[in-house]
């Protein structure tokens, strides 16, 4: 198993649907958020060109921020969910500088939080918040390893990039394009 | 022309804009360890050569600020930490690919080893110092009569704590300013020369200051070059390495980077360390106080400059 998300940079409006499910489903205090929307404007008018991204934790393949943490707070549960214990996490801060997409945050209890893929609703079968929530629809989470599962097929059939993959951690978050 | 902003409003303290998760602790930690490092690689050092007689402030008062250095520094690091209560788990882990769970483990070695040689020269300090224990005289009496056996790893020890107070920082991809091998020979040598610095404040006998301003002469001139190194290196990299290297030059550090590390910390002080070698009189405390605080600022500007470097996508 091998969770993925999808987001179609061409169907997202920039709502911001999705940072506040997960803002509401996590309970993730006021002034921080595990999931936000970017805009990338290139080129100048009347030649120009958006795109939007909600972006997340990639919860990459090969993830810098488990490799350099201290007590094994930060580890991988089943399918490649990159997950932290707050009960063994010390705040050392070490996968804050080790995430290049800067991820994750030191939450005001003191320890280190991220976007869990909502896993406690991966479990019973659900979609993360965010994507269930997306008035666009332009999110498709599943698992890279089924291959008839929407997200393959999806990654099939579009052109896709993800977030510079020149820093070597092999994110799973694509962007269709 | 290409532009990227927010526009869910994300603003994390502490993350946006800039990361800056590492305050004053980490540098001061870094500093403490280069610095202990430099003191007890080179007290391990002319222990193994039989020079105690003539290095007595290398081989036995230096090493005397050793501990405290060591665990103010492992004081720092529990500061640093945002979850404070938890901090023992440090210690019941062991994680080979941590840089942080290294330092940890290699300063609670290095500590009581330090503990250890200082106080098997206490009662040359006070002579009147009496352990009040049977087992802690013998135990002295033990390493008094085996000090160069200790000396050994003693000496080891010190070099791989050196070199660990850069891999902190080098073994972080994330951070493009960091991520270069050359870090931790760098902050080894820039920890020996402080090390050094602080003998020659200590020393008061003028031959041996000699021959470590010497020393730290040599220290000096290979952190130099490892420094025009580093930056050549970043040059000849990725965009993102170039970034980096730019900060120092032309960039925002590039002012204090010059100033404070290379004329102040490293150029100057070995210009009158030159100059006294050949003979002319200068008081030797100038350059030894301006080296340890090139040292101190060199640690602030890198973890500082180092986070706001960063893959921009
Ligand atoms: S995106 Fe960052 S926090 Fe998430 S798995 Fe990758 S390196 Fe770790
Ligand atoms: S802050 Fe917590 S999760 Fe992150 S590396 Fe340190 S102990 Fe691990």
């Amino acid at each position: 198993m091998r969770y993925a998300m999808a987001i179609d940079t061409r169907k997202c409006v920039g709502c911001s649907d999705c940072v506040v499910a997960c803002q509401t489903e996590n309970d993730v205090p006021i002034g921080f958020c595990r999931d936000w929307v970017t805009e990338t404007v290139d080129g100048t008018y009347p030649n120009v060109s958006i795109e939007l991204r909600s972006e997340r934790c990639n919860h990459c393949d090969n993830s810098p921020c488990v490799r350099c943490c201290p007590t094994g707070a930060s580890h991988f549960e089943d399918g490649g969910i990159v997950l932290v214990t707050h009960n063994k996490c010390i705040g050392c801060g070490a996968c804050i500088q080790s995430c290049p997409y800067e991820a994750r945050y030191s939450h005001p209890d003191g320890y280190v939080d991220k976007c869990t893929f909502c896993i406690h609703r991966v479990r019973k079968g659900e979609n993360p918040a965010c994507v269930s929530v997306c008035p666009t629809k332009c999110m498709y989470f599943g698992d890279l390893d089924d291959p008839n599962s929407e997200i393959v097929n999806v990654l099939k059939n579009r052109k896709f990039k993800a977030l510079s993959p020149e820093a070597g951690t092999k994110p799973n978050i694509f962007y269709l394009t | 022309m290409k532009e990227e902003l927010f526009v869910s409003g994300r603003n994390i303290p502490n993350i946006d804009p800039y990361l800056n998760i590492w305050h004053w602790q980490i540098p001061i930690y870094l500093f403490l360890g280069g610095l202990a490092a430099g003191i007890l690689f080179l007290a391990g050092v002319y222990t193994i050569l039989g020079k105690e007689k003539e290095m007595q402030a290398t081989v036995k008062w230096a090493p005397f600020i050793v501990p405290f250095a060591l665990i103010i520094g492992l004081g720092m690091l529990f500061l640093d930490l945002k979850h404070k209560l938890y901090f023992w788990q440090l210690y019941t882990t062991i994680r080979l690919q941590s840089p942080m769970g290294w330092g940890a483990w290699v300063l609670m070695i290095m500590t009581p080893i330090s503990i250890i040689w200082s106080a098997s020269y206490l009662r040359e300090v006070f002579p009147n110092w009496d352990w009040k224990f049977k087992f802690l005289c013998t135990f002295e009496a033990w390493v008094i009569k085996n000090r160069k056996l200790i000396a050994w790893p003693m000496a080891i020890y010190a070099v791989i704590l050196g070199i660990y107070t850069g891999i902190l920082l080098s073994a972080f991809n994330a951070r493009p300013l960091w991520n270069t091998t050359i870090l931790g020979p760098l902050f080894l040598v820039s920890g020996m020369s402080t090390g050094a610095a602080t003998i020659i404040l200590m020393s008061k006998n003028h031959e041996e200051r000699k021959l470590i301003s010497r020393l730290d002469l040599l220290f000096i001139a290979v952190e130099l070059f490892f420094i025009v190194h580093m930056i050549m290196g970043f040059l000849a990299g990725s965009q993102v390495q170039i970034d980096a290297a730019n900060l120092f030059l032309g960039g925002q550090f590039t002012v204090p980077f010059f100033v404070f590390v290379i004329i102040l910390g490293l150029l100057f002080p070995a210009v009158l360390e030159i100059l006294e070698l050949i003979g002319f009189k200068m008081p030797i405390i100038i350059p030894a106080i301006l080296v340890l605080l090139g040292g101190l600022i060199f640690r602030f500007i890198m973890v500082e400059a180092g986070q706001i470097t960063r893959y921009l996508y």
